[in-house]
């Protein structure tokens, strides 16, 4: 398994870079891994992020896309816009969630 | 990691909801992963993006081996009907949209959608037939410029 250091931590990641074990993420680490894809987080991006963990804890996998334009408060086209490297992938990883496992 | 897909531009060949949704899902999973997408309907698939259809799209039920039934009984009213509800609900819990929302939802991921030039001509369509999510009506040609540098799938 590998690790990257975040402020001085060495923390697990998976092949995608995303965290191992989520009890490593908090809101510093975030802005480290956003800042590591070129994304500087702003209310917006948070917002993307606060929901994405909500449902990860209801329902133990980060929402589609759809469902995070429908309930999040932030359309399709934003959220391209906040995470631009495609949403799935980068908003899961800052959220320090693994990748959405659904399809749409 | 070995090379990574950048681009891919899908083709939509065909009217049926099996035949239209692969290539949608193909391209909405391209963009959520950071993969630039076109889509491409030609012949039956621009069903697909026509106002007056696209909300119509139904399931085939004859001639469709996988629907596991004999194409007799495939041919009752109300069968193709009946078998595009249980689908679509099927599809809802997993959280795929209906054609037209689809559509839009992927418009706006970025995704460029373009209608056949020859399919418009051959079947007397007009711009305004199609919902405004399509781009524009382009030659093959076109497409395979457009296309360049990534990969063709076609459905």
């Amino acid at each position: 398994m590998a690790t990257v250091e975040i402020l001085g931590k060495q923390i697990e990641v998976d092949s995608d870079g995303c965290l191992v074990n989520l009890s490593d993420w908090n809101k510093e680490v975030a802005v480290e891994i956003a800042k590591s894809e070129g994304i500087e987080l702003t209310e917006k991006h948070w917002q993307v992020i606060e929901f994405m963990r909500k449902v990860y804890e209801e329902t133990g996998d980060a929402p589609s896309i759809r469902k995070l334009t429908k309930q999040s408060g932030v359309d399709t086209k934003e959220l391209y816009s906040l995470f631009p490297g495609g949403p799935a992938k980068k908003a899961a990883k800052i959220a320090g969630l693994s990748k959405p496992k659904s399809c749409v | 990691m070995s090379e990574e897909l950048k681009k891919v531009s899908i083709v939509i060949s065909k009217g049926s909801l099996e035949g239209i949704y692969p290539g949608l899902i193909m391209a909405n999973g391209a963009r959520m992963e950071g993969i630039e997408a076109n889509l491409f309907f030609t012949f039956f698939g621009l069903d697909a993006v026509i106002n007056k259809r696209m909300d119509k799209i139904k399931v085939a039920t004859v001639g469709n081996p996988g629907m596991h039934m004999p194409t007799l009984l495939g041919i009752l009213p109300g069968m193709s009907a009946m078998a595009t509800k249980m689908m679509q609900k099927e599809m809802d819990k997993l959280d795929i949209p209906p054609v037209r929302e689809f559509i839009e939802m992927i418009h706006d991921t970025g995704c460029e959608i373009y209608g056949c030039k020859a399919t418009v001509e051959m079947f007397h369509l007009k711009k305004e037939d199609f919902c405004e999510q399509v781009d524009d009506i382009i030659t093959v040609g076109q497409f395979y410029e457009m296309s360049a540098g990534g990969e063709i799938i076609f459905t």
